[in-house]
């Protein structure tokens, strides 16, 4: 593939508008907001370990998006991406995450002891709670740039790290290249799984090179904390149980990731991380917490209301179907997560989360009895 | 996409087993080939486009091949991928290509006066001729390493070009990224229309970066030459029609092919050719004459018959389904074309299809009548 130094200034010999990308058809923050001035100005640039713009925006070229998603259609490939680049995922990034300024600072609080609340979602309809995210290991590049000996590095790093874990967390490693077919078949029983990514979204950034080499998933002996290594993110670390005790959830979520992240700092790899940007990930929709928490909940009849995607927005909360993003709901039951990543803290989102969900179960349950939810109509948050 | 020389450079701070790649599940050209220590002796290289030997063999890694068919798991960049990687592709190339030896030299001719007969097979049997090859332009990388200002200008040559012919080659160019719906409705019924490749062989080597930018179809008016621009290869050019007369389908071939090259020569962009490799395409399979002759023929008896496979290799041919490689055949109906690309000159090629073809008509047509052929089947050509 031919984004590194020599080539890109091959690519100088053309004339700017010769190299500029055709994005006419496209819909994606990256598209938006590129011009051919911003182009010129970028191309001649690299980060130190040789990632440049056309590396940065090949995906959003070769995925012209959907006329009523958003896709991101720009990614970083090292930590020094959003620095070299910064002229343009500033302005993605702003597009992305409600207005978020250059100058702006994004607090981070896992202290799983400042959420109120969240052990009582009616387990009725709160079928499951999860909460996830991403961590990139410093010193390493990102999966769409990351060489086989990185990526085993990181691999390696993981494993040490996860496997000195105990107690409630005390688990098991399953590097993706040798499972047994026993193993498989009880990882895709118990949703673990995770397969070689078919999105062409992730595919065209070069993400999917060398699979499964190097990529595994470690999982509790629980099944309640999983870590995915090597997909679209170094780590996307996992907690999750059936049931609607989002606390609890979060408190092992916190705790377990703190503890990894002592583990690889102890290695002298810390987590990529900085006060404007919070957690340094792969996607710049995942900055700030990279946290999804959500819950699949039973909602017939609010989902069938006309004020259901308004109520979701003004609690900053968003639907997916119950396999994931990109699918449909089925029998009612939706995904409800938090919309925001960065500009919030985790506390904050999953406090939105817990606070947002029980509020439209009972929503749920006065439509059920024929009664109005209009009284109960939250304000924007 | 990461393998320029800067991150190539960075590479090289992990060892060479570290780098190595994974191949102990591969069954292709190149894991058959690679070495730890010839990977330790190329690493460090890359050619004056920047492409690197990761670069050449990603499509290997990421495509471990069918315990049955023989990918190549390698790919060139650019002419000179063939030279600096040569400890590489030299051996590949004598796997695939019967033993070619670095010092062999092949031979080019597209003289069609020099084909004997060829204008009289059966069309009640052959249904259809068709002779294509791949073209790559001097100047240019290729398919797997362009940039898009490179391609767009591989584009405006070619059209160029092609839109100067006359006479029986009279043409129209239609880019796919601005075709009109019944131009594309019309090109699909005409089987000329060739869309973004699926197959991962192909998108994994970053052949369908930027897709549909710079890719079109040229086709002349009486429908029977046909060329694509910047698809697998810069150019693939075609000629075909109904019925058994393959005289006159590589007679407008030659003279064709040979009036397109007149005019890039003009522009100081001939066609990319050595006295060893013969004309250099993006895939080791193709190299020498490029040149797949080969007709839709029924077969329904031989094909049954249990020495068929073995007249197939003997006559120098090969069969696929009538969709093209990889598919089935449908009611009996072959595709036979020649085996060969490398060490055998074009007119060679398509005499051993012609008289090939000519033979297995005539077993056909005695099988159909209950009679043997044992006496007819051929020696090894």
């Amino acid at each position: 593939m031919p984004f590194g130094n020599t080539h890109n200034e091959m690519k100088m010999k053309y004339a700017s508008e010769q190299e500029y990308p055709d994005l006419t058809k496209h819909n994606n923050h990256m598209a938006k907001i590129l011009t051919p001035a911003m182009y010129e100005r970028l191309r001649s640039k690299q980060t130190p370990s040789g990632f440049t713009l056309d590396d940065v925006i090949q995906t959003g070229i070769d995925n012209p998006g959907h006329p009523f998603i958003m896709t991101v259609g720009c990614v970083a490939g090292d930590e020094e991406t959003y620095e070299v680049f910064k002229e343009l995922l500033d302005p993605v990034i702003e597009d992305r995450h409600g207005g978020y300024k250059p100058s702006d600072k994004h607090k981070t609080d896992i202290n799983a002891a400042n959420l109120k609340g969240g052990d009582d979602l009616d387990p009725n309809y709160v079928l499951s709670s999860r909460v996830r995210t991403g961590r990139s290991v410093r010193g390493f590049c990102l999966p769409p740039h990351c060489s086989r000996g990185e990526r085993r590095a990181v691999e390696t790093l993981s494993i040490e790290a996860l496997a000195s874990l105990s107690g409630d967390l005390n688990g098991k490693y399953y590097a993706l290249k040798n499972m047994t077919d026993a193993e498989q078949q009880q990882l895709i029983d118990d949703h673990f799984l995770f397969d070689k990514p078919v999105s062409p979204l992730l595919l065209a950034s070069g993400m999917g090179r060398d699979w499964p080499d190097a990529r595994g998933i470690w999982h509790n002996d629980n099944k309640t904390f999983l870590v995915w290594v090597n997909e679209e993110d170094h780590l996307r670390v996992i907690s999750m149980q059936k049931g609607g005790n989002m606390k609890e959830v979060f408190n092992r979520f916190c705790t377990g990731l703190t503890k990894i992240e002592t583990l690889f700092k102890e290695r002298n790899h810390a987590f990529m991380w900085n006060e404007h940007l919070g957690y340094v990930l792969t996607c710049p929709s995942n900055l700030g917490t990279g946290l999804r928490a959500g819950v699949h909940v039973k909602l017939p009849n609010m989902s069938k209301n006309a004020k259901f995607e308004d109520v979701l927005k003004k609690l900053r909360l968003q639907k997916r179907g119950t396999g994931g993003v990109d699918t449909a709901a089925v029998g009612g039951v939706f995904d409800i997560s938090n919309a925001d990543r960065l500009g919030f803290s985790e506390v904050e989102l999953v406090q939105m989360v817990v606070d947002g969900v029980k509020l439209l179960v009972d929503m749920e349950k006065r439509l059920e009895k024929g009664q109005s939810i209009d009284e109960i109509m939250p304000a924007q948050k | 996409m990461p393998f320029g020389n800067t991150h190539n450079n960075f590479k090289l701070n992990y060892k060479v087993e570290d780098e190595f790649p994974d191949l102990s599940k591969h069954n292709n050209h190149m894991a058959k080939l690679l070495t730890k220590e010839m990977y330790g002796k190329i690493r460090d290289k890359q050619t004056p486009s920047g492409f690197t030997v990761d670069d050449v063999i990603q499509t290997g890694v990421d495509n471990p091949g069918h315990p049955f068919i023989m990918t190549v798991g390698c790919v060139a960049g650019d002419e000179e991928s063939y030279e600096v990687f040569k400890d590489l592709f030299d051996p590949v190339i004598a796997d695939r290509h019967n033993g070619y030896k670095p010092t062999d030299k092949h031979k080019t001719d597209l003289n069609f006066e020099n084909l004997k007969g060829g204008d009289d097979l059966d069309p009640n049997y052959v249904l259809s001729s068709r002779v294509r090859t791949g073209r790559s332009i001097k100047g240019f990388t290729l398919p797997p390493h362009n940039s898009r200002g490179e391609r767009r200008g591989i584009e405006k040559l070619s059209v160029e070009a092609l839109t100067s012919l006359d006479g029986e080659f009279k043409g129209k160019y239609y880019p796919l990224k601005s075709m009109t719906d019944a131009e594309q409705e019309q090109l699909i019924n005409d089987h000329f229309l060739f869309d973004k490749p699926v197959s991962p062989l192909l998108t994994c080597a970053g052949m369908a970066r930027d897709w549909p930018d710079g890719r079109g179809i040229m086709h002349n008016d009486n429908k029977t030459f046909l060329v694509w621009v910047n698809e697998e290869d810069h150019l693939r050019v075609i000629s075909m029609q109904k019925g058994g007369n393959m005289r006159e389908v590589f007679k407008r071939f030659c003279v064709g092919l040979q009036k397109i090259e007149e005019i890039f020569k003009k522009h100081n962009h001939g066609f990319m050719w050595n006295e060893h490799l013969g004309y250099i395409l993006t895939c080791p399979s193709n190299l020498g004459t490029g040149l797949r002759g080969g007709v839709h023929v029924k077969l329904a008896k031989l094909s049954t018959h249990a020495k068929f496979d073995e007249i197939l290799t003997r006559l120098r041919l090969q069969k696929r389904g009538t969709g093209g490689v990889d598919t089935a055949s449908v009611g009996g109906v072959f595709d036979i074309s020649n085996a060969d690309r490398l060490g055998s000159s074009e007119v060679s090629q398509v005499q051993l299809v012609v008289d090939g073809v000519k033979l297995m008509v005539e077993m056909e047509k005695k099988l159909e009548k209950g009679e043997a052929i044992d006496s007819m089947i051929p020696a090894q050509k």
